[in-house]
Protein backbone atom coordinates (compact mmCIF):
# COMPACT_ATOMS: atom_id res chain seq x y z
CA UNK A 1 0.00 0.00 0.00
CA UNK A 2 1.25 3.50 -0.81
CA UNK A 3 2.01 6.14 1.81
CA UNK A 4 -1.01 8.03 0.54
CA UNK A 5 -3.38 5.09 1.01
CA UNK A 6 -2.02 4.32 4.47
CA UNK A 7 -2.45 7.96 5.58
CA UNK A 8 -5.96 8.05 4.12
CA UNK A 9 -6.85 4.86 6.00
CA UNK A 10 -5.68 6.38 9.29
CA UNK A 11 -7.62 9.60 8.73
CA UNK A 12 -10.72 7.65 7.65
CA UNK A 13 -10.56 5.53 10.79
CA UNK A 14 -10.26 8.61 13.03
CA UNK A 15 -13.10 10.33 11.17
CA UNK A 16 -15.22 7.16 11.25
CA UNK A 17 -15.62 7.35 7.45
CA UNK A 18 -14.80 5.04 4.54
CA UNK A 19 -11.40 5.73 2.88
CA UNK A 20 -13.34 6.45 -0.33
CA UNK A 21 -14.98 9.41 1.45
CA UNK A 22 -11.60 11.11 1.90
CA UNK A 23 -10.20 13.17 -0.97
CA UNK A 24 -6.79 14.79 -1.28
CA UNK A 25 -8.49 18.17 -1.01
CA UNK A 26 -10.39 17.29 2.19
CA UNK A 27 -9.44 19.34 5.21
CA UNK A 28 -9.46 17.77 8.65
CA UNK A 29 -12.34 20.04 9.53
CA UNK A 30 -14.28 18.77 6.47
CA UNK A 31 -14.04 15.19 7.70
CA UNK A 32 -14.89 16.12 11.28
CA UNK A 33 -11.50 15.66 12.95
CA UNK A 34 -11.31 17.82 16.10
CA UNK A 35 -8.21 18.76 18.10
CA UNK A 36 -8.14 15.55 20.12
CA UNK A 37 -8.64 13.36 17.03
CA UNK A 38 -5.89 15.32 15.28
CA UNK A 39 -3.39 14.54 18.03
CA UNK A 40 -4.49 10.91 17.88
CA UNK A 41 -4.12 10.84 14.06
CA UNK A 42 -0.60 12.22 14.30
CA UNK A 43 0.27 9.56 16.86
CA UNK A 44 -1.20 6.85 14.59
CA UNK A 45 0.80 8.13 11.62
CA UNK A 46 4.00 8.17 13.69
CA UNK A 47 3.36 4.58 14.76
CA UNK A 48 2.45 3.43 11.24
CA UNK A 49 5.60 4.82 9.62
CA UNK A 50 7.93 4.80 12.62
CA UNK A 51 8.65 8.50 12.22
CA UNK A 52 8.56 11.49 14.53
CA UNK A 53 6.28 14.38 13.52
CA UNK A 54 7.09 17.85 14.82
CA UNK A 55 3.69 19.05 15.98
CA UNK A 56 2.64 21.21 18.93
CA UNK A 57 -1.13 21.51 19.39
CA UNK A 58 -0.65 25.05 20.72
CA UNK A 59 0.76 26.34 17.47
CA UNK A 60 -0.42 24.05 14.65
CA UNK A 61 0.23 26.80 12.09
CA UNK A 62 3.85 27.26 13.11
CA UNK A 63 4.65 23.60 12.88
CA UNK A 64 6.82 22.41 9.99
CA UNK A 65 4.19 19.77 9.45
CA UNK A 66 1.44 21.19 7.24
CA UNK A 67 -2.02 19.87 8.11
CA UNK A 68 -4.07 22.18 5.89
CA UNK A 69 -5.46 19.26 3.83
CA UNK A 70 -4.95 15.55 3.23
CA UNK A 71 -2.58 16.16 0.31
CA UNK A 72 -0.30 18.33 2.47
CA UNK A 73 -0.31 15.71 5.23
CA UNK A 74 0.65 12.97 2.75
CA UNK A 75 3.43 15.17 1.32
CA UNK A 76 4.66 15.93 4.84
CA UNK A 77 4.71 12.27 5.79
CA UNK A 78 6.60 11.36 2.60
CA UNK A 79 9.20 14.03 3.36
CA UNK A 80 9.61 12.88 6.96
CA UNK A 81 10.03 9.27 5.84
CA UNK A 82 12.72 10.36 3.38
CA UNK A 83 14.45 12.52 6.04
CA UNK A 84 14.21 10.09 8.91
CA UNK A 85 14.38 6.71 7.22
CA UNK A 86 16.39 7.55 4.10
CA UNK B 1 -22.97 30.26 58.92
CA UNK B 2 -19.46 30.52 60.33
CA UNK B 3 -16.79 32.78 58.86
CA UNK B 4 -13.63 30.99 57.75
CA UNK B 5 -10.12 32.42 57.97
CA UNK B 6 -6.69 31.16 56.98
CA UNK B 7 -4.37 31.06 59.98
CA UNK B 8 -1.45 29.16 58.52
CA UNK B 9 0.21 28.62 55.14
CA UNK B 10 2.99 26.33 54.00
CA UNK B 11 4.56 25.33 50.72
CA UNK B 12 7.40 23.72 48.88
CA UNK B 13 7.71 24.33 45.16
CA UNK B 14 10.32 25.11 42.52
CA UNK B 15 10.66 28.70 43.75
CA UNK B 16 11.38 27.95 47.42
CA UNK B 17 10.88 25.47 50.21
CA UNK B 18 8.67 27.78 52.29
CA UNK B 19 6.13 30.61 52.01
CA UNK B 20 8.55 33.41 52.80
CA UNK B 21 10.92 32.32 50.05
CA UNK B 22 8.05 31.80 47.61
CA UNK B 23 6.72 35.32 48.27
CA UNK B 24 10.20 36.74 47.77
CA UNK B 25 10.63 34.84 44.50
CA UNK B 26 7.19 35.94 43.26
CA UNK B 27 8.01 39.53 44.15
CA UNK B 28 11.23 39.26 42.16
CA UNK B 29 9.49 37.53 39.26
CA UNK B 30 11.85 34.58 39.42
CA UNK B 31 11.34 31.58 37.18
CA UNK B 32 11.74 28.12 38.67
CA UNK B 33 11.70 26.37 35.30
CA UNK B 34 14.89 24.70 34.10
CA UNK B 35 16.35 21.56 32.54
CA UNK B 36 14.79 18.43 34.03
CA UNK B 37 17.06 16.18 36.02
CA UNK B 38 15.82 12.62 36.02
CA UNK B 39 16.64 9.16 34.80
CA UNK B 40 16.27 8.70 31.00
CA UNK B 41 15.65 12.43 30.44
CA UNK B 42 17.36 12.08 27.04
CA UNK B 43 14.41 9.96 25.87
CA UNK B 44 11.97 12.79 26.54
CA UNK B 45 10.90 15.30 23.87
CA UNK B 46 10.06 17.78 26.65
CA UNK B 47 13.10 18.31 28.85
CA UNK B 48 12.14 21.31 30.97
CA UNK B 49 10.13 21.59 34.14
CA UNK B 50 9.85 23.38 37.47
CA UNK B 51 11.48 20.84 39.78
CA UNK B 52 11.97 21.26 43.50
CA UNK B 53 15.75 21.57 43.81
CA UNK B 54 18.16 21.36 46.68
CA UNK B 55 15.72 19.08 48.44
CA UNK B 56 17.24 16.59 50.88
CA UNK B 57 14.58 14.20 52.07
CA UNK B 58 16.93 12.51 54.55
CA UNK B 59 17.15 15.74 56.57
CA UNK B 60 13.36 15.86 56.98
CA UNK B 61 12.27 12.25 57.41
CA UNK B 62 13.68 9.13 59.05
CA UNK B 63 14.42 5.85 57.29
CA UNK B 64 11.04 4.28 58.16
CA UNK B 65 9.16 7.36 56.95
CA UNK B 66 11.12 7.47 53.70
CA UNK B 67 10.17 3.87 53.02
CA UNK B 68 6.51 4.90 53.26
CA UNK B 69 6.42 8.45 51.83
CA UNK B 70 6.30 9.09 48.09
CA UNK B 71 7.63 12.50 47.04
CA UNK B 72 4.07 13.93 46.89
CA UNK B 73 3.48 12.86 50.51
CA UNK B 74 6.80 14.31 51.59
CA UNK B 75 5.98 17.64 49.93
CA UNK B 76 2.60 17.67 51.66
CA UNK B 77 4.14 17.07 55.07
CA UNK B 78 6.78 19.77 54.55
CA UNK B 79 4.04 22.27 53.70
CA UNK B 80 1.71 21.05 56.48
CA UNK B 81 4.44 21.42 59.11
CA UNK B 82 5.01 25.02 58.05
CA UNK B 83 1.27 25.86 57.93
CA UNK B 84 0.31 24.25 61.23
CA UNK B 85 3.45 25.63 62.87
CA UNK B 86 2.47 29.14 61.79
CA UNK B 87 -1.10 28.65 63.03
CA UNK B 88 0.28 27.52 66.38
CA UNK B 89 -2.36 24.85 66.78
CA UNK B 90 -2.02 21.61 68.66
CA UNK B 91 -4.74 19.06 68.16
CA UNK B 92 -6.02 17.17 71.18
CA UNK B 93 -9.34 16.26 72.77
CA UNK B 94 -12.46 17.71 71.18
CA UNK B 95 -10.47 19.86 68.72
CA UNK B 96 -8.62 16.80 67.41
CA UNK B 97 -11.81 14.74 67.23
CA UNK B 98 -13.58 17.30 65.03
CA UNK B 99 -10.74 18.69 62.90
CA UNK B 100 -9.64 17.04 59.68
CA UNK B 101 -7.74 17.24 56.43
CA UNK B 102 -8.89 17.42 52.81
CA UNK B 103 -6.19 17.51 50.16
CA UNK B 104 -6.12 17.69 46.38
CA UNK B 105 -3.96 15.42 44.29
CA UNK B 106 -4.21 14.09 40.78
CA UNK B 107 -1.68 11.35 40.08
CA UNK B 108 -0.89 9.85 43.48
CA UNK B 109 2.57 8.42 43.97
CA UNK B 110 3.76 8.68 40.38
CA UNK B 111 7.43 8.28 41.29
CA UNK B 112 6.61 5.10 43.19
CA UNK B 113 4.60 3.78 40.23
CA UNK B 114 7.35 4.69 37.80
CA UNK B 115 10.13 3.08 39.85
CA UNK B 116 8.18 -0.11 40.44
CA UNK B 117 6.94 -0.50 36.87
CA UNK B 118 10.55 -0.22 35.77
CA UNK B 119 11.56 -2.86 38.21
CA UNK B 120 8.91 -5.41 37.20
CA UNK B 121 8.61 -4.65 33.47
CA UNK B 122 12.03 -3.37 32.45
CA UNK B 123 14.26 -5.20 34.87
CA UNK B 124 12.04 -8.29 35.01
CA UNK B 125 12.00 -8.49 38.79
CA UNK B 126 9.22 -10.51 40.34
CA UNK B 127 9.22 -8.93 43.77
CA UNK B 128 8.37 -5.38 44.83
CA UNK B 129 8.74 -3.56 48.14
CA UNK B 130 5.85 -4.33 50.50
CA UNK B 131 4.88 -0.64 50.85
CA UNK B 132 4.20 0.09 47.18
CA UNK B 133 0.42 0.32 47.65
CA UNK B 134 0.35 2.46 50.85
CA UNK B 135 3.03 4.65 49.28
CA UNK B 136 1.33 5.35 45.95
CA UNK B 137 -2.32 5.68 46.98
CA UNK B 138 -3.72 9.20 46.43
CA UNK B 139 -4.90 9.50 50.01
CA UNK B 140 -1.49 8.67 51.51
CA UNK B 141 -0.62 12.34 52.01
CA UNK B 142 -3.91 13.18 53.74
CA UNK B 143 -3.54 10.14 55.98
CA UNK B 144 0.03 10.97 56.99
CA UNK B 145 -0.97 14.56 57.78
CA UNK B 146 -3.79 13.22 59.97
CA UNK B 147 -1.33 10.93 61.75
CA UNK B 148 1.42 13.48 62.26
CA UNK B 149 -0.95 16.12 63.63
CA UNK B 150 -3.61 13.96 65.33
CA UNK B 151 -6.51 15.05 63.12
CA UNK B 152 -9.36 12.64 63.80
CA UNK B 153 -12.27 14.24 61.95
CA UNK B 154 -12.99 14.04 58.20
CA UNK B 155 -9.92 13.14 56.15
CA UNK B 156 -9.89 12.41 52.44
CA UNK B 157 -8.39 13.29 49.07
CA UNK B 158 -10.04 14.97 46.12
CA UNK B 159 -8.95 14.21 42.57
CA UNK B 160 -10.14 16.51 39.80
CA UNK B 161 -6.94 16.85 37.77
CA UNK B 162 -5.72 20.45 37.71
CA UNK B 163 -8.59 21.67 39.90
CA UNK B 164 -7.99 19.09 42.67
CA UNK B 165 -6.63 21.57 45.22
CA UNK B 166 -9.37 24.11 44.62
CA UNK B 167 -12.03 21.43 44.94
CA UNK B 168 -10.33 20.21 48.13
CA UNK B 169 -10.14 23.70 49.63
CA UNK B 170 -13.78 24.30 48.72
CA UNK B 171 -14.70 21.15 50.66
CA UNK B 172 -12.64 22.22 53.65
CA UNK B 173 -14.20 25.67 53.54
CA UNK B 174 -17.67 24.17 53.49
CA UNK B 175 -16.94 22.01 56.53
CA UNK B 176 -15.77 24.94 58.63
CA UNK B 177 -18.40 27.31 57.21
CA UNK B 178 -21.19 24.87 58.05
CA UNK B 179 -19.93 24.32 61.59
CA UNK B 180 -18.98 20.72 60.93
CA UNK B 181 -15.32 21.22 61.90
CA UNK B 182 -13.54 24.05 63.76
CA UNK B 183 -10.31 23.59 61.78
CA UNK B 184 -9.53 21.89 58.48
CA UNK B 185 -6.08 21.39 57.01
CA UNK B 186 -6.33 21.72 53.24
CA UNK B 187 -4.54 22.38 49.97
CA UNK B 188 -2.82 19.83 47.80
CA UNK B 189 0.31 18.45 46.26
CA UNK B 190 1.68 16.76 43.18
CA UNK B 191 4.89 15.15 42.12
CA UNK B 192 4.53 13.99 38.55
CA UNK B 193 7.98 14.99 37.32
CA UNK B 194 9.24 11.49 36.72
CA UNK B 195 9.93 9.85 33.35
CA UNK B 196 6.48 8.27 32.99
CA UNK B 197 4.69 11.40 34.19
CA UNK B 198 6.39 13.70 31.69
CA UNK B 199 6.16 11.11 28.90
CA UNK B 200 2.39 10.86 29.37
CA UNK B 201 1.96 14.63 29.13
CA UNK B 202 4.25 14.77 26.13
CA UNK B 203 1.82 12.55 24.24
CA UNK B 204 -0.89 15.18 24.33
CA UNK B 205 1.39 17.65 22.51
CA UNK B 206 0.43 20.61 24.66
CA UNK B 207 3.75 20.97 26.46
CA UNK B 208 6.25 23.69 25.64
CA UNK B 209 9.82 22.65 24.96
CA UNK B 210 11.29 26.03 25.85
CA UNK B 211 9.25 28.20 28.25
CA UNK B 212 5.88 28.91 29.84
CA UNK B 213 4.52 32.23 28.54
CA UNK B 214 0.93 32.65 29.69
CA UNK B 215 -1.17 35.20 27.77
CA UNK B 216 1.77 36.04 25.50
CA UNK B 217 0.98 35.82 21.76
CA UNK B 218 3.98 33.52 21.25
CA UNK B 219 3.01 31.07 24.02
CA UNK B 220 3.44 27.48 22.98
CA UNK B 221 2.29 25.34 25.84
CA UNK B 222 2.43 24.44 29.47
CA UNK B 223 5.40 23.50 31.61
CA UNK B 224 4.93 21.06 34.43
CA UNK B 225 5.96 21.78 38.01
CA UNK B 226 5.74 19.96 41.31
CA UNK B 227 5.18 20.86 44.93
CA UNK B 228 2.58 21.41 47.60
CA UNK B 229 0.58 24.14 49.28
CA UNK B 230 -1.14 23.53 52.61
CA UNK B 231 -3.34 25.88 54.61
CA UNK B 232 -5.08 25.99 57.96
CA UNK B 233 -8.74 26.93 57.49
CA UNK B 234 -10.12 27.95 60.87
CA UNK B 235 -13.45 29.15 62.14
CA UNK B 236 -13.20 32.92 62.71
CA UNK B 237 -14.34 33.00 66.35
CA UNK B 238 -12.07 30.09 67.18
CA UNK B 239 -9.12 31.92 65.66
CA UNK B 240 -10.06 35.23 67.31
CA UNK B 241 -10.47 33.67 70.74
CA UNK B 242 -6.91 32.41 70.67
CA UNK B 243 -5.50 35.59 69.12
CA UNK B 244 -4.36 33.89 65.92
CA UNK B 245 -2.89 35.89 63.05
CA UNK B 246 -5.43 35.78 60.22
CA UNK B 247 -3.82 35.79 56.77
CA UNK B 248 -7.06 36.15 54.81
CA UNK B 249 -10.72 35.25 54.91
CA UNK B 250 -12.10 32.55 52.65
CA UNK B 251 -15.18 34.34 51.42
CA UNK B 252 -16.73 31.76 49.11
CA UNK B 253 -16.33 29.43 46.17
CA UNK B 254 -18.10 27.85 43.25
CA UNK B 255 -17.65 24.69 41.25
CA UNK B 256 -19.04 24.00 37.78
CA UNK B 257 -18.74 21.34 35.13
CA UNK B 258 -18.57 22.15 31.41
CA UNK B 259 -20.28 18.86 30.56
CA UNK B 260 -18.77 19.28 27.10
CA UNK B 261 -15.27 18.03 26.28
CA UNK B 262 -12.64 15.96 28.07
CA UNK B 263 -9.79 18.39 27.29
CA UNK B 264 -11.03 21.58 25.62
CA UNK B 265 -12.02 24.32 28.08
CA UNK B 266 -15.34 26.16 27.93
CA UNK B 267 -15.81 29.87 28.39
CA UNK B 268 -19.27 29.37 29.91
CA UNK B 269 -18.04 26.81 32.45
CA UNK B 270 -15.23 29.09 33.58
CA UNK B 271 -17.48 32.15 33.67
CA UNK B 272 -20.16 30.36 35.69
CA UNK B 273 -17.52 29.31 38.23
CA UNK B 274 -16.20 32.87 38.67
CA UNK B 275 -19.62 34.50 38.88
CA UNK B 276 -20.77 31.71 41.19
CA UNK B 277 -17.87 32.34 43.57
CA UNK B 278 -18.70 36.05 43.69
CA UNK B 279 -22.34 35.27 44.42
CA UNK B 280 -21.46 32.74 47.11
CA UNK B 281 -19.10 35.26 48.74
CA UNK B 282 -21.64 38.11 48.30
CA UNK B 283 -18.98 40.19 46.61
CA UNK B 284 -19.65 42.77 43.90
CA UNK B 285 -17.52 42.20 40.80
CA UNK B 286 -16.14 45.74 41.08
CA UNK B 287 -14.52 44.77 44.40
CA UNK B 288 -12.25 42.13 42.85
CA UNK B 289 -8.76 43.54 42.49
CA UNK B 290 -6.79 40.46 41.53
CA UNK B 291 -7.40 37.11 39.89
CA UNK B 292 -4.81 34.37 40.00
CA UNK B 293 -5.51 32.87 36.60
CA UNK B 294 -5.47 29.23 35.68
CA UNK B 295 -3.20 30.62 32.90
CA UNK B 296 -1.53 27.46 31.66
CA UNK B 297 0.20 29.05 28.68
CA UNK B 298 -1.66 26.85 26.21
CA UNK B 299 -3.39 28.36 23.21
CA UNK B 300 -6.77 27.05 24.33
CA UNK B 301 -6.84 27.93 28.03
CA UNK B 302 -5.55 31.47 28.00
CA UNK B 303 -7.91 32.93 25.41
CA UNK B 304 -10.90 31.08 26.86
CA UNK B 305 -10.07 32.26 30.37
CA UNK B 306 -9.65 35.90 29.27
CA UNK B 307 -12.95 35.78 27.40
CA UNK B 308 -14.64 34.35 30.50
CA UNK B 309 -13.17 37.11 32.70
CA UNK B 310 -14.38 39.72 30.21
CA UNK B 311 -17.88 38.20 30.28
CA UNK B 312 -18.12 38.03 34.07
CA UNK B 313 -16.56 41.38 34.91
CA UNK B 314 -17.73 43.56 32.02
CA UNK B 315 -16.02 46.97 32.07
CA UNK B 316 -14.28 46.09 35.35
CA UNK B 317 -12.27 43.40 33.51
CA UNK B 318 -10.02 46.19 32.21
CA UNK B 319 -9.36 47.48 35.71
CA UNK B 320 -8.56 44.30 37.61
CA UNK B 321 -5.22 42.50 37.51
CA UNK B 322 -4.96 38.92 36.27
CA UNK B 323 -1.69 37.02 36.46
CA UNK B 324 -0.55 33.47 35.98
CA UNK B 325 2.15 32.38 38.39
CA UNK B 326 2.57 29.07 36.51
CA UNK B 327 5.33 30.70 34.48
CA UNK B 328 7.29 30.81 37.75
CA UNK B 329 6.42 27.58 39.62
CA UNK B 330 5.18 25.53 36.68
CA UNK B 331 1.85 23.76 36.47
CA UNK B 332 1.74 21.76 39.69
CA UNK B 333 -1.31 19.80 38.42
CA UNK B 334 -3.32 18.57 41.42
CA UNK B 335 -1.34 20.83 43.76
CA UNK B 336 -1.42 23.93 41.60
CA UNK B 337 -4.47 25.68 43.10
CA UNK B 338 -2.89 25.43 46.53
CA UNK B 339 0.48 26.87 45.44
CA UNK B 340 -1.37 29.60 43.57
CA UNK B 341 -3.56 30.56 46.53
CA UNK B 342 -0.32 31.93 47.99
CA UNK B 343 -0.27 34.63 45.30
CA UNK B 344 -3.78 35.67 46.39
CA UNK B 345 -2.71 35.82 50.04
CA UNK B 346 0.35 37.88 49.07
CA UNK B 347 -1.87 40.31 47.13
CA UNK B 348 -4.28 40.77 50.04
CA UNK B 349 -1.81 40.81 52.88
CA UNK B 350 1.30 42.39 51.43
CA UNK B 351 -0.21 44.42 48.60
CA UNK B 352 2.11 42.82 46.06
CA UNK B 353 0.73 41.31 42.86
CA UNK B 354 2.76 38.40 41.52
CA UNK B 355 3.61 38.92 37.85
CA UNK B 356 3.11 36.78 34.76
CA UNK B 357 6.74 36.18 33.85
CA UNK B 358 7.92 35.08 30.40
CA UNK B 359 5.53 37.55 28.81
CA UNK B 360 6.84 38.74 25.45
CA UNK B 361 4.11 39.73 22.98
CA UNK B 362 0.60 41.09 23.56
CA UNK B 363 -2.18 38.83 22.31
CA UNK B 364 -5.38 40.64 21.26
CA UNK B 365 -7.33 37.63 22.53
CA UNK B 366 -5.82 38.10 25.99
CA UNK B 367 -6.09 41.88 26.22
CA UNK B 368 -6.29 42.20 30.01
CA UNK B 369 -3.81 43.57 32.55
CA UNK B 370 -1.77 40.39 33.05
CA UNK B 371 0.87 42.14 35.22
CA UNK B 372 3.63 41.30 32.72
CA UNK B 373 7.04 40.30 34.03
CA UNK B 374 7.27 42.62 37.05
CA UNK B 375 5.42 42.43 40.34
CA UNK B 376 3.29 45.41 41.20
CA UNK B 377 2.29 47.10 44.43
CA UNK B 378 -1.44 47.57 44.74
CA UNK B 379 -4.10 47.53 47.41
CA UNK B 380 -6.37 44.55 46.89
CA UNK B 381 -9.39 43.71 49.05
CA UNK B 382 -10.72 40.70 47.18
CA UNK B 383 -8.87 38.07 45.12
CA UNK B 384 -10.07 35.08 43.14
CA UNK B 385 -8.12 31.93 42.38
CA UNK B 386 -9.15 30.06 39.22
CA UNK B 387 -8.66 26.38 38.44
CA UNK B 388 -10.07 24.81 35.29
CA UNK B 389 -9.30 21.13 34.92
CA UNK B 390 -9.24 18.57 32.15
CA UNK B 391 -12.59 16.89 32.20
CA UNK B 392 -14.22 20.34 32.20
CA UNK B 393 -14.20 20.65 35.99
CA UNK B 394 -13.90 24.20 37.29
CA UNK B 395 -13.41 25.52 40.83
CA UNK B 396 -12.94 29.14 41.86
CA UNK B 397 -12.17 30.36 45.38
CA UNK B 398 -12.72 33.91 46.62
CA UNK B 399 -10.48 35.36 49.34
CA UNK B 400 -10.83 38.72 51.03
CA UNK B 401 -9.00 40.79 53.59
CA UNK B 402 -9.95 39.90 57.13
Amino acid sequence: MSVKDRVVNIIAEQAMLEPSDITMQSTLEDVGIDSLALVESIFAIEEEFDISIPFNANEPDKSDFDISDVASIVAGVEKLIADQKG
Amino acid sequence: MKRVVITGAGTINALAHDVKGTFAAMREGQCGIGPLEMRDVERLAVQIGAQVRGYREETLFNRQQLALFDRFTQFTLVAAREAIGQAGLEFSGELAARSGVVLGNSGGGMTTLDDNYRSVYEEGKNRVHPFVVPKLMNNAAASHVSMEFNLKGPAFTVASACASSNHAMAQAFQMVHGGFAPVMITGGSESMLCFGGVKAWEGLRVMSKDACRPFSANRNGMVQGEGAGVFVFEEYEHARARGADMLAEVAGFAMTSDAADIVMPSKQGAARAMSGALKDARIAREDVGYINAHGTGTAANDKTECAAVADVFGPHADKLMLSSTKAMHGHCIGGTGAVELLACIMALREGVIAPTVGYEEPDPECALDVVPNEAREARVDVALSNAFAFGGLNAVIALKKV
